[in-house]
């Protein structure tokens, strides 16, 4: 059976170009980056060229990027660092109720260590209003952190709005950028963002490497100690092939950013049509047109979100739910609740991240799949018996 | 993650359905959580269990122990259908990951609660029935579709 991988928000297969890439420095040039002869010199000149790269798909400096083991690292240290820096100046944060764990478990560990966060609402499409951020804006306000694009529903922030706002009252603002980046244009500049987290495996580069762009000026520390690699604010020997590998995949991401996201947001509305024709009671998450280029998140009522991942896998499909028995917890997902649907909404959620290797035959294969998957799972759901016997359809 | 046995209860799931008119029928769990069973009882007038059906809105888990459940207490009597507990079913299905162990108490509960209602509806006392919880989730759904 062909396997059709529809998971791309959770990660990627790292392209081929990038894994040839990686290769020499595994083999050939591995010396240590750091090191003083002149064998260090080709790994370094790898770091330092991908490096460059990076900052240009962003509009930074290559000496504002700093490689880290990816974005859970980099949205921590964004966060912990910040709090560290200004907390004496402020000790208030303000974020979203729909960020990334990554966020979110950090700001509670902030919370416990006396910082105070508040979390933004969002509207039913999962947007931030930055006239809601501007009120929240306090004279001990230090840092804001708004996801730049939702890993579970797709929706794009007003980043360029919420960076004004930012901009206009003085406050470090940080974007955990990990779906967006290398899918998306991003300019730092343009978007007053000062701080970005995003990481190589969602973009078709390797796992285990991310970066943090820092905007010069912005007194941050290190939050990993120890050696004096990344101009003393990130210890650890550098990743020299995961760092080029992650470079390569961006390069390409970029130069095919035009024309593989309008492919890919053909596909997606392709899919989004089709489901919501052809499968009843279906909603769609998220906002309809600011989406990533591979995000298509719905919801089905009456059935359950591992039900319907179980049955598509059985048909080689890997998806993915935001329902609590996906996420070992008794609650759905945090971003489903916080677009306002109820529980038991929530709790069908399906998300299909579409990829570079995804193709419309793909898709008609999953939507034909999925109409049977849905109708067999409510066939069975006493949920749907009520439902129709309430409506008179039975 | 699930033994060969939940993943052929969970694909070819027993006896789902109604009973039209059944003797007994109970339903448990809460939407908000993901999983509700609902087991619909024929019982004759010896007490022996002649059919059974199930609906279930959940997970894997819950739908293979609905199905296991549910060809356990078939052909029984009430006596020997109160002998299926939820370690019971667990075991039938080769184990459930700890994660999902909830749901084979949910699968208890589900039979449970309808001999509670056959007993309600006959009058008469099953030994070591207790009165189920019933938590399920009224609240409406709102028309959003």
């Amino acid at each position: 059976m062909k396997r059709i991988y529809l998971d791309h928000a959770a990660t990627t297969k790292t392209r081929k170009e990038a894994v040839e890439a990686m290769l020499p420095y595994f083999t050939e040039y591995y010396a240590n980056p750091s090191a003083i002869y002149s064998f260090a010199g080709e790994a370094k000149k790898g770091v330092d060229e991908n490096r460059a790269a990076i900052a240009g798909i962003l509009g930074a400096k290559p000496e504002e990027i700093y490689f880290t083991g990816g974005g859970t690292e980099s949205d921590n240290w964004a966060l912990i660092a910040a709090a560290d820096a200004y907390g004496n100046k402020g000790k208030h944060i303000i974020t979203t109720k729909i960020e990334h764990h990554a966020i979110l478990h950090t700001c509670a560990y902030l919370e416990k260590k006396g910082f105070e966060v508040t979390y933004l609402d969002v509207d039913e499409l999962g947007l931030v209003d930055p006239a809601e951020l501007e009120k929240a804006v306090r004279p001990d306000t230090i840092l804001i952190s708004v996801m730049f694009a939702n890993n579970e529903i797709g929706t794009i922030e007003p980043i360029k709005e919420i960076g004004a706002v930012a901009k206009k009252h003085g406050v470090l603002f940080h974007t955990d950028a990990v779906q967006a980046f290398a899918h998306v244009p991003i300019d730092v500049d343009e978007m007053n963002i000062d701080m970005l987290s995003a990481s190589g495996h969602k973009f078709y580069g390797p796992n285990g490497v991310g970066f943090l762009y820092i905007r010069k000026g912005v007194k941050i520390r290190s939050y990993i100690h120890g050696g004096a690699q990344e101009r003393k604010r990130r210890a650890g020997t550098l990743n020299t092939p995961g760092i080029v590998g992650m470079g390569t995949a961006a390069k390409l991401a970029a130069s095919e950013m035009e024309q593989e996201g309008k492919r890919q947001c053909e596909l997606r509305d392709y899919l989004i049509d089709r489901v919501l024709k052809e499968i009843p009671y279906a909603r769609l998450n998220g906002d309809p047109k600011r989406r990533l280029p591979n995000n298509a998140s719905f919801c089905f009522r009456f059935i359950e979100g591992e039900s319907m991942l179980i049955n598509l896998d059985l048909a080689g499909i890997c998806a993915s739910s935001g329902s609590a028995c996906t996420s070992g917890s008794l609650d759905p997902s945090h971003v489903l609740l916080a677009i306002g649907l109820p529980h038991e909404i929530a709790h069908g959620s399906l998300r299909v991240t579409i990829g570079d290797e995804t193709t419309k035959e793909d898709l008609d294969y999953v939507v034909d799949k999925l109409v049977k998957i849905v109708e067999n799972l409510r066939a069975m759901s006493p949920l749907y018996e009520d439902f129709m016997k309430k409506n008179g359809k039975k | 993650m699930y033994s060969e046995k939940v993943m052929d209860h969970f694909q070819n799931p027993r006896n789902v359905g109604e009973i039209e008119g059944a003797s007994g029928t109970g339903t448990v769990g809460n939407a908000k959580c993901g999983d509700i069973m609902r087991i619909y009882l024929d019982i004759d007038e010896n007490h022996v269990i002649q059919d059974v059906k199930f609906k279930t809105f959940g997970c894997g888990a819950a739908v293979a122990t609905s199905s296991m459940a549910t060809e356990m207490v078939k052909g029984k009597t009430i006596e020997e259908a109160m002998q299926v507990t939820n370690k019971a079913v667990c075991e039938a299905l080769d184990g459930l990951p700890p994660a999902k162990i909830h749901c084979s108490l949910l699968a208890e509960e589900a039979i449970h609660a309808a001999l509670w209602d056959y007993a309600e509806k006959n009058h008469i006392v099953i030994e070591g029935l207790e009165k189920p919880k019933t938590d399920i989730g009224e609240e409406e759904i709102e028309e959003e579709y």
